[in-house]
């Protein structure tokens, strides 16, 4: 019979498996996709849980350990990167032996014996062909980043001998000059043996000296009567300094913003500071529970990590006033001294127990190559993290760190000595004559004066 | 070279070919379009007025001397804004006023980057392979006077054999369950036979009798397991028909549902309870005693996994797994619920009742958008991914189109009649199906316009491989949304908690039974030694505590008596010369 329509009246839905089936087993699958609203509900939910996921599983993966580099025969005193080669790190120890270190095999390439006494300060030329090392044996010795000839005995190129132990030392970026501190901050030149020039503000002794990496003229020094110092090369005289309330072991400026640094204080805490402003600290990190010893900012300028007393190193995002990372083994003692690579991937740090260990930057992160899917996820999962954050839930489990028992316990003791000593200083200005007790801001507390 | 033969033939034959127009050209069209820039109109006017230059320039293009021509499609190309309304997720959100620059920059981007993902969604829809099916009549045809044998014949084969009866005459009336990828079928017989099936390839896979009645049959997650109503448990079978458990804190099950996101199998009893199983873990996870009787009609709200039940007094309820009491209860009918469903969009639910109505509500106001009357009622009702209603009454099914939506509902757009009463109804996903169950078995009945034609295969594929069913199963199992974060909004999780600290601080303590803020009462110490007790240095403490606050309180207690003094001595001299009657300046 007829039917009573065209076929044209009419279409009804058919596949053809041809259309939606790969070919051969050798083809990938076919995954058509309709990105419509009404297929996809729970979208809120199912993007939270795959949020809370990545958040676990973040934590799950976090083992920032790599590698400790033994060897060393006393504690670790000082680390310097190589100015031009990812892979090489020189370590000072404090029976006067330097170390020169290959990262990725993870072996010692070289020992010097370079000073009697503590190695107090490495830095690498800029052209990375030679090394200097300052020591308590009152030298400054320039080493050649070449190993010598099977044979030949380890020999500096360069030794002079200064009047006083020198502290610390830190390499010009572009020019062959170099500055030193100790009992004043000198600047030298590589050919001369005698400084070009001497600083001194009426301080004893200075604990650290940095050139700026961007406006290379500038200088910022650690003295020991509470103050840092900055001073302009170009210039005869300091350019100001500013006296805190305890007493700053290192600073590091900030590679990407040259008018910020951020000093490792005796107070537990580190402050940033704008040169352009040095009243008040931009500001307070605090979270350590014991005296900060050192610091270095990441080569992209955004965050920096502190090794300190506590036995703990802390990575804190720049503008952050606690930290985002906390590090600590069972095994290692007081952190003396800390790196951060140059590729932004690792952490160095030396420690009291004669071993440097390799942090990862990022805890999580997995490392070698990895694929283009693994990489997507890993962009994925951190974009979920950065969009849920504030749930409870998520914020929770991200912030959870694991911290030793001794340090919690400081920790929650200085929370209610600090609570203690606000208590207190409100009582006081309860009684007392209005106005009489100003309320300061912890960034003011620090800072006692600036000196032009 | 082609685009220059109209503008030529148009400057010469203007008057003679009036009517016959130059083919059109697919560009000419999007240069008529709003979406042209300032720039290019002023060009074009400009050209206009001086038709010499033109020629000029287009002898020119013709030598191929100016090969090179502006940009025939300016710009991004349009949207139409019913797609991009498609992809909208909720509204705007605007910048307030006020806002600080670092809040002001994160809204703006974010906006902005929801703004180009609605964008590139919008634009992928053009690539979408499948066209919904349809129907239509001839001129003064009704739709629904055209039987399935017709259309049948008239589609191809492969559509043709999707109408097909299964002569089940012993054990039925049958209940039945398509799979979420539309491939795979689950029949149940009231007298305990129960079969599954690939229906497309018309596959057995399993078939059995479980000698007990089935009020109900449900597919879990995969087509691997499915649930089973029988006369006392809740039994769970793989597709092989091999029975995996025996679920005893589940019994009388009458109805069930499956939240496939939440790996809930909800089921609801004839003794009123309404329970749930989490199926991954095996686990129940709630079960509600509903206090309403005997549940045999139950709907899922697929938007926001909420369970919708009828009930003999004509009410709707509404439940989550986390309340005990219903979410919402709504008085829909004059007699009782006989059935009810429920849109993929969770807007609009359709219920019939003993009342012979069918009435359309929009769930998300809790209002009745329209109602019709049935002469027979319908039994069993059922909505499409593409929006068709189909209803049972009788032995017929009726099948409308534009039900959702606030116009009436007028004639069906199909028809179907069967042998014996309907038990079940149920469209296929993806596909152009209802599947109808009755008293002598199961008839697949083709509806075109049914099926949503374009499956995303990341969430449900009917042609995936048993290698992606594996690694679907598992990503699912990840993304498992947990029962608490069932409620009447999905997206409440996405919004900005707003609840003041008063209003959680009530919360808090409606949880809790006991307010943790409150300070705890004083007790005395029962110190006997010495005359300074406890209980007199608290009396003494009350005396001199508060002393501020009490000081205040005095002044302004001492204030309103004063007040209130004053305006006594008001009022008394009001009443004085108000207590004169209008009679008394007659008195001498």
């Amino acid at each position: 019979h007829q039917s009573a329509y065209e076929s044209d009246n009419i279409k009804v839905l058919c596949r053809n498996p041809d259309d939606y089936v790969r070919e051969t087993t050798r083809d990938i699958q076919r995954v058509p996709r309709n990105y419509d609203p009404t297929l996809h509900p729970f979208e809120v939910p199912r993007e939270y849980t795959r949020a809370l996921n990545a958040t676990k599983l973040e934590r799950v993966f976090a083992k920032p350990f790599v590698a400790s580099l033994d060897g060393h025969r006393d504690g670790i005193s000082c680390i310097t990167k190589h100015a031009k080669s990812l892979s090489t790190v020189i370590s000072g120890a404090c029976d006067g032996e330097v170390k020169l270190w290959n990262l990725p095999r993870q072996e010692c390439l070289r020992t010097v014996q370079a000073h009697e006494g503590f190695v107090r300060g490495i830095c690498s030329r800029f052209c990375g062909t030679s090394f200097f090392t300052v020591g308590d044996d009152k030298t400054i010795k320039q080493w050649n980043l070449e190993a010598p000839g099977y044979g030949v005995r380890e020999e500096p190129i360069n030794t002079i001998l200064g009047k006083a132990v020198f502290t610390g030392i830190d390499h010009h970026q572009r020019e062959s000059t170099f500055v030193t501190c100790g009992q004043t901050v000198d600047i030298w030149d590589e050919q001369r043996s005698s400084p070009i020039r001497s600083f001194s503000w009426g301080v004893d002794s200075f604990s650290c000296v940095r050139y700026n990496p961007v406006e290379t003229e500038l200088l910022a020094s650690c003295a020991s009567d509470r103050s840092i110092v900055l001073y302009d090369t170009r210039e005869s005289a300091p350019l100001r300094k500013v006296i805190m309330q305890l007493r700053s072991n290192t600073l590091c400026w900030n590679p990407m913003e040259a008018y910020y640094f951020t000093c490792a204080n005796e107070d537990y805490n580190l402050y940033t500071y704008d040169i352009r402003h040095l009243d008040v600290p931009v500001t307070v990190h605090m979270d350590h529970v014991s005296a900060v010893l050192d610091v270095d900012y990441s080569p992209t300028g955004r965050e920096f990590v502190s090794a300190s007393f506590d036995k703990t190193i802390r990575i804190f995002p720049k503008d952050k006033g606690h930290s985002r990372e906390v590090y600590h083994t069972k095994r290692m003692q007081h952190v003396i001294c800390v790196r951060w690579s140059a590729d932004n991937k690792y952490v160095l740090s030396g420690s009291d127990e004669m071993n440097i260990r390799l942090w990862k930057a990022n805890a999580s992160e997995k490392l070698g190559l990895l694929s283009t899917r693994e990489k997507a996820a890993a962009h994925y999962n951190k974009k979920l993290i950065e969009k849920f954050q504030h749930h409870p839930q998520v914020r929770r489990i991200a912030r959870h760190r694991h911290l030793p028992g001794d340090i919690l316990k400081q920790k929650r003791e200085q929370r209610e000595m600090k609570e203690a000593r606000r208590r207190r200083e409100q009582n006081v200005r309860k009684h007392s004559k209005p106005g009489s007790v100003p309320l300061l801001t912890e960034k003011e507390k620090h800072v006692a004066a600036v000196v032009e | 070279m082609a685009a220059l033969v109209p503008e030529v033939l148009t400057s010469t034959h203007v008057e003679k070919m009036n009517k016959k127009k130059p083919p059109k050209r697919y560009w000419e069209e999007t240069e008529n379009t709003d979406q042209r820039r300032p720039e290019e109109e002023q060009g074009t006017a400009v050209q206009n007025q001086n038709k010499s230059t033109v020629k000029e320039r287009s002898l020119k293009r013709k030598n191929g001397e100016n090969l090179e021509k502006k940009d025939p499609f300016p710009g991004e190309a349009p949207i139409p804004h019913k797609q991009l309304q498609k992809f909208q997720r909720g509204e705007k959100y605007k910048v307030p006023a006020g806002a600080r620059r670092r809040l002001k920059e994160a809204i703006i981007s974010s906006e902005a980057m929801s703004e180009l993902a609605q964008k590139q969604a919008a634009r992928y829809d053009l690539l979408l392979p499948e066209d919904a099916g349809f129907l239509e009549g001839d001129e003064d045809e009704d739709t629904n006077t055209i039987s399935q044998d017709d259309i049948a014949d008239a589609v191809d084969i492969t559509s043709g054999s999707k109408y097909f009866n299964l002569h089940l005459s012993q054990f039925g009336p049958y209940r039945l369950d398509y799979g979420r990828t539309g491939r795979h079928l689950l029949v149940g017989g009231k007298k305990g036979h129960v079969a599954c099936i690939d229906w497309q390839s018309k596959d057995l896979m399993c078939e059995m009798n479980v000698m007990e009645t089935v009020n109900d049959v449900k597919w879990l997650h995969t087509e691997a397991m499915f649930a089973v109503a029988q006369k006392r448990w809740l039994y769970i079978y793989d597709s092989k028909g091999l029975e995996l458990h025996c679920v005893k804190k589940f019994n009388d099950v009458l109805r069930m549902q499956f939240l496939p996101y939440h790996f809930l199998l909800a089921t609801a009893s004839a003794t009123g309870f309404l329970q749930y199983l989490d199926v991954s873990v095996g686990k129940e996870i709630a079960a509600v005693c509903t206090k309403m009787g005997r549940l045999d009609v139950m709907s899922q709200n697929p938007h926001n996994a909420v369970i919708h039940l009828g009930h003999p007094n004509g009410t709707v309820s509404l439940w989550s797994p986390n309340q005990k009491e219903p979410l919402v209860k709504m008085l829909c009918h004059r007699g009782a619920v006989r059935s009810l469903t429920v849109d993929k969009t969770g807007t609009y639910m359709v219920t019939s009742g003993l009342d012979r109505k069918l009435k359309v509500y929009d769930i998300r106001a809790f209002k009745p958008l329209h109602s019709c009357f049935l002469p027979a009622g319908a039994s069993c009702l059922s909505l499409s991914q593409g929006g068709l209603l189909s209803a049972a009454t009788g032995d017929i099914v009726q099948v409308y189109q534009n039900v959702l939506g606030s116009s009436p509902v007028s004639k069906p757009y199909m028809a179907h009649r069967l042998r014996g009463q309907i038990w079940g109804l149920a469209y296929c996903p993806f596909e152009d199906v209802l599947g109808i169950g009755h008293g002598e078995g199961f008839t697949s009945m083709i509806v075109p316009g049914a099926g949503e034609p374009n499956f995303d295969a990341l969430d449900t594929n009917p042609f995936r491989s048993s290698k992606q069913r594996q690694e679907w199963e598992v990503k699912a199992l990840l993304e498992k949304v947990q029962p608490e974060l069932i409620g009447l909004d999905p997206g409440q999780l996405s919004k900005v908690d707003q609840a003041s600290f008063e209003q959680r601080h009530k919360e808090q303590v409606e949880a809790l039974g006991f307010d943790p803020l409150a300070k705890d009462k004083f007790k005395p110490k029962t110190k006997k030694k010495g005359r300074s007790s406890a209980g007199a240095i608290e009396k003494r403490k009350r005396k001199v505590a508060h002393e501020d606050q009490r000081d205040e309180i005095r002044q302004t207690v001492q204030e309103r008596t004063e007040r209130d003094k004053e305006q006594k001595e008001k009022s008394n001299e009001k009443k004085k010369l108000g207590n004169k009657s209008t009679l008394d300046r007659f008195r001498k």
